[in-house]
């Protein structure tokens, strides 16, 4: 059996493909027809204004939100949001990624093991002494071991964050989602989170990362994805999209980003 | 010690037991039992109420409204005295715990429905992305969390309805202040034995909020100080 840290998918065809993905709040036309292709073992970086829709397509890949219409496939599970889709498929594409939350939303009743066995030993029913010692061993990937016996609120905001990384990776998933993983954090914190997710595109994780941190969109993503107003603007490597943008909306933005004032 | 016959110290004495018996096998019990089955049906009225289809709130609401805009004594009197009109004629106390169980359950559906509200949505969403269904996500996410917040206030509808048990005595189920009532009839002393009652129910009280401390902070564990 491989362990949950050697990631699955070495081959390089897309892991995910998104088509034509659309979704709306109300009034709101929040996706107008997002197309996305990541690569197997690649790390899509989402960048974006608030508002544009950002996370709402991560939220799409976990079936958090439901799109109104476009397709998703991952690894060889496809879902396609035309028709009304059924809770089994929504179970079936969940099951593929991993999602780590900006504000971490850790289990606080459970221990931090508790929070990362809880879905492999009450969902997935697998041995409790194999899923003990693989949470213990994604506890020490991402240097929490220690604090295994502690509850959440003992942790520092980056320990927590780091919880949700060990949690989300022990379900196993094809590929992690993490949505906005920094913005909650002191600045001082934010580089022990980052530095386990670039960690683990190291190890050749497939991720897609909505992010403001431009340091690690250039120095981790293989892909960098702007969107606007529910569209992708532009999509390219880092230092395309990043330095030689083609479009003047990503222009704006990223001088925005740099210099806020 | 022995007492002066006829005495109000004997009087006490005697009416110990009696009292002790009538707490034991009538008070206990029928707020033991009315408040298990009156919180399990709290829980269904709560998730019926949360439901977003009207079709299930909507009853769910209309209950809640009925069983609190009617006094408990008047749902007591149509369950023993009312009920018998259609034939069904049910003892006092099965009566009384029926009746307050579905007092209970309208009560304290309130407490649960405002305590699941009180978990972040976040904590669902945690649940559902670690492969959680919603009854799983329920039992094992969201409800540990709702206890710590629904303890208080369940535990006033407890020892609120430890007193209002007192009111089956008027439908002649035994319990504390029916015996109480007996005992007093033939001697007058109804000062006397009505102090002892009170005195007893005080005291399942007093252990009862004794519990409830106890368990807030076997509860409140995994909370930051």
């Amino acid at each position: 059996m491989t362990a949950p840290v050697i990631p699955p998918d070495a081959e390089a065809r897309a892991l995910l493909e998104v088509v034509g993905l659309q979704k709306s709040f109300g009034p709101n036309h929040v996706l107008r027809g997002i197309d996305l292709l990541v690569p197997a073992g690649s790390v899509t970086v989402l960048i974006g204004p608030s508002g544009s829709g950002k996370t709402t397509v991560l939220r799409s890949l976990n079936a958090l939100e439901i799109p109104d219409a476009g397709a998703i496939r991952i690894a060889d599970v496809e879902v396609d949001f035309a028709t009304p889709v059924s809770k089994r498929d929504i179970v079936r594409l969940r099951a593929q990624s991993g999602m780590v939350f900006q504000g971490h939303n850790l289990f606080p009743h459970l221990t931090v093991l508790g929070n990362v066995t809880e879905g492999p030993r009450v969902v997935q029913k697998r041995p409790p002494d194999e899923v003990r010692s693989e949470a213990l061993a994604l506890l020490e990937r991402v240097g929490l071991v220690d604090k295994a016996d502690q509850y959440p609120f003992e942790l520092s905001g980056g320990q927590q964050q780091r919880v949700g990384i060990a949690r989300a990776l022990a379900i196993r998933p094809r590929l992690m989602l993490f949505d906005e993983p920094t913005s909650a954090l002191d600045p001082e914190l934010v580089g022990e989170v980052l530095s386990v997710m670039k960690d683990l595109a190291g190890d050749g994780w497939t991720m897609v990362v909505v992010t403001h941190e431009m340091r690690f969109a250039r120095q981790v993503a293989d892909q960098v994805v702007f969107l606007d107003e529910g569209v992708v603007v532009e999509h390219g490597a880092p230092a395309d999209v990043l330095d030689a943008p083609a479009n003047e909306r990503t222009r704006r933005f990223l001088h925005r980003i740099i210099d806020p004032l | 010690m022995r007492m002066e016959p006829g005495s109000t110290g004997e009087l006490i004495q005697d009416s110990l037991l009696p009292l002790l018996t009538g707490t034991v096998r009538g008070t206990i019990p029928l707020t033991a039992i009315s408040f298990v089955f009156g919180l399990i049906l709290a829980l269904v009225i709560a998730l019926m109420r949360l439901s977003p289809v009207p079709l299930i709130s909507a009853p769910a609401r209309f209950y809640v409204s009925v069983v609190r805009g009617t006094p408990l004594l008047v749902q007591l009197f149509i369950i023993y005295y009312g009920l018998p009109s259609f034939g069904a004629t049910i003892d006092p106390f099965p009566s009384a715990c029926i009746a307050f169980t579905l007092n209970v359950g309208g009560y304290a559906s309130e407490v649960v429905r405002a305590a699941i509200l009180s978990v972040p949505r976040g904590q669902w969403e945690a649940a559902l992305t670690v492969g959680m269904n919603y009854p799983t996500a329920l039992r094992r996410i969201v409800l540990p969390q709702a206890m710590r917040v629904a303890v208080p206030p369940l535990s006033n509808t407890l020892i609120s309805l430890v007193k209002d048990t007192s009111l089956a005595s008027t439908i002649q189920a035994t319990e504390l202040f029916r015996k109480a009532q007996e005992l007093a009839a033939p001697t007058y002393e109804f000062f006397t034995l009505y102090a002892v009652a009170a005195v007893y129910y005080w005291v399942i009280c007093l252990g009862l909020s004794f519990s409830q401390s106890r368990l807030e902070t076997r509860l409140d564990r995994y909370v930051a100080k």
